[in-house]
């Protein structure tokens, strides 16, 4: 059988009985990203008639129809045609993106992996949350659970593997690093990523009038805090981040 | 008047269910929505209930219940032991809770989710566009032993009334499409997973439902790590021992393990109802050949309202229940369709 890792890309696959895949590469990177995010808002712009919903994961965007109403064939055609439009690689990124500052405790007892996650890195930990609070990163997708951002793209040295042995459980708004992404919880949850930094901002909110705190394409950087701090943020659901659009 | 319905007693894993909420994938969050949704349909029909119907969904146990005023209700999904003051109720039917009386529902006799619905819905507030529970994301709860629900306005109808339904309680086989990364597992793999029998584990939830295979587990090819990808509701995700789940309602957005290809929907009710220990066994059908299941599957949807017909009522039922107010109250707010 053919290998996904030969197949040319982009390349529109099926997803079950009524989804299909655009998807830009098999492995993460900046330009299949930002393939994925504009492609995404390029389909729900168009508004086509039969499409239920979209979303974009890390390296694609996925489309979930109605097969009665819209076919596969038209779909696909449809698609083709918009792949063909442009260059979605270097495609500009959606509009609406907004810079958040998010205050973080690095390490403590708040994020006991600081000094494994330093090491495995090759730093010392003020290196490494000198490293951590410079980087902007972009909130890559927003998935596996409600307002759960993959952010990346960090530095080389933060190409670090994912534990063997998975953490049973660590709280919401842990923020956990490996292969140069950081993952910030919004429920509690086992993890093999490394805790590293803590935040009190709400990720998700289901009773709020905005339940959701980050989008997809936003930019995120973290602001080293002292942990006291952070407890007396606890009462702001924003925990004490704020945001501007970007121009 | 505000009508009510109490929960005296509430078996674990008890949710107000709906069709689910999409739209927020990009955000995260999966739809979720009953379990069974045919049965959602079903007591719809009975209580020829339009639109949006929101009803309690009953994981394998049921409870007691108490109306505020004459309420019509339907019972649909795994049969379960059901009784009104004591006189056993049918399944699969509408009829009539009298204001004060105990409605009794007991374990699924078989399949997993039995569902009360009641006229006029449950009125609990909207989250994110819709009523539904959604526990894995923290979106409401389940609910507890002493609950008051409000139930919306009926505009009336029959009761009394009940439907044939699909049996989809004891597993068999279910039709799976190939996925996008169905091509990482090798072609006799495929084959071994038509010819495994599987046989549905207790470890099931409204998220994934674990499936044991009666032999050797199935691996992709050399195990490659895969970039995550969409997760959708029929996926069946095969970890990393070679054991497929189901992924049910409630399942993640995206994850990293291979899907080795997914339910049809019109087949993932019968894996949601598969009772703990039923035999499941898979088997691929084309994309065209799944689309027309689809539309079939529509249609017979469509039909459930013209397929109701009338309990046959058993007299000593009817002597007891005559001892309630059968007929005022009944019909509340306007019995003309909008």
């Amino acid at each position: 059988m053919t290998q996904p890792l030969s197949d040319p890309m982009p390349q529109i696959v099926t997803a079950g009985v009524d989804g299909m895949l655009v998807r830009f590469a098999d492995r993460l990177s900046e330009p299949a990203n930002r393939a994925a995010l504009a492609f995404r808002a390029a389909v729900e712009s168009l508004g086509w008639d039969g499409v239920e919903e979209t979303s974009s994961t890390l390296v694609s965007t996925f489309l979930r129809f109605d097969p009665l109403h819209l076919s596969h064939d038209d779909l696909r055609a449809q698609l083709a045609t918009l792949l063909k439009s442009q260059d979605w690689y270097a495609a500009d990124l959606p509009q609406g993106r907004r810079l958040w500052r998010i205050p973080a405790v690095f390490g403590t007892d708040m994020a006991p992996q600081l000094e494994q996650a330093a090491q495995a890195a090759g730093m010392t930990e003020s290196e490494a949350i000198a490293s951590l609070t410079r980087a902007r990163v972009r909130v890559q997708s927003i998935g596996f659970a409600p307002g759960q951002p993959y952010l990346g793209e960090l530095p080389e040295a933060w190409d670090i593997s994912r534990q063997s042995t998975i953490t049973p459980r660590v709280p919401a708004g842990a923020v956990a690093v490996a292969i140069r992404q950081f993952v910030v919880f919004s429920r509690p949850s086992p993890t093999g990523w490394l805790h590293v930094a803590q935040i009190s901002a709400q990720l998700f909110r289901p009773e709020a009038d905005t339940p959701f705190l980050l989008r997809p394409g936003d930019d995120v950087q973290f602001i080293a805090t002292e942990p006291g701090a952070l407890e007396q943020m606890r009462s702001d659901p924003q925990g004490g981040a704020t945001s501007e659009a970007i121009e | 008047m505000t009508r009510m319905l109490t929960i005296h007693r509430a078996g674990p894993g008890m949710t107000v269910q709906d069709a689910g909420r999409p739209g927020w994938l990009d955000f995260g969050l999966s739809r979720g929505g009953a379990a069974d949704m045919l049965a959602l349909a079903e007591g719809a029909a009975l209580l020829g209930e339009k639109g949006t119907h929101t009803a309690i969904e009953m994981a394998a146990m049921g409870g007691e219940f108490e109306a505020s005023e004459d309420m019509r209700i339907a019972l649909t999904g795994a049969p379960m032991k059901a009784s009104i003051a004591g006189t056993s109720l049918a399944w699969n039917a509408s009829h009539l809770l009298p204001a004060g009386a105990r409605l009794s529902i007991g374990a699924a006799q078989t399949g997993n989710y039995g569902y009360l619905h009641v006229g006029g819905g449950i009125d609990t507030p909207e989250h994110l566009g819709a009523r539904s529970a959604h526990i894995a994301a923290g979106v409401g709860a389940a609910l507890d032993s002493d609950t008051v629900l409000k139930i919306g306005p009926d505009r009336g109808g029959a009761t009394g009334m009940t439907l044939d339904v699909e049996d989809r309680f004891g597993g068999g086989e279910i039709r799976i499409v190939a996925s996008f990364q169905t091509k990482l597992f090798a072609q006799e793999e495929l084959t071994r997973l038509e010819a495994t029998e599987l046989r549905r584990d207790p470890r099931g939830n409204r998220m994934g439902i674990r499936l044991e295979p009666d032999g050797d587990g199935f691996h992709a090819e050399s195990g490659r790590t895969v970039v995550s990808e969409v997760v959708m509701p029929g996926d069946i995700q095969v970890t990393g021992d070679g054991t497929p789940f189901v992924l049910m309602t409630e399942c993640q957005t995206t994850g990293g393990y291979p899907r080795i290809g997914t339910v049809l929907p019109c087949d993932l009710r019968r894996v949601a109802q598969a009772a703990p220990g039923a035999r499941l066994r898979f088997r691929f059908v084309t994309l065209a050949e799944a689309v027309e299941l689809e539309r079939a599957d529509r249609k017979m949807l469509a039909t459930l309202p013209q397929r109701l017909r009338a309990l046959i009522r058993d007299p000593h039922m009817m002597t007891d229940l005559l001892s309630y107010q059968l007929i005022s109250g009944v019909v509340s707010g306007t019995e003309d369709d909008p």
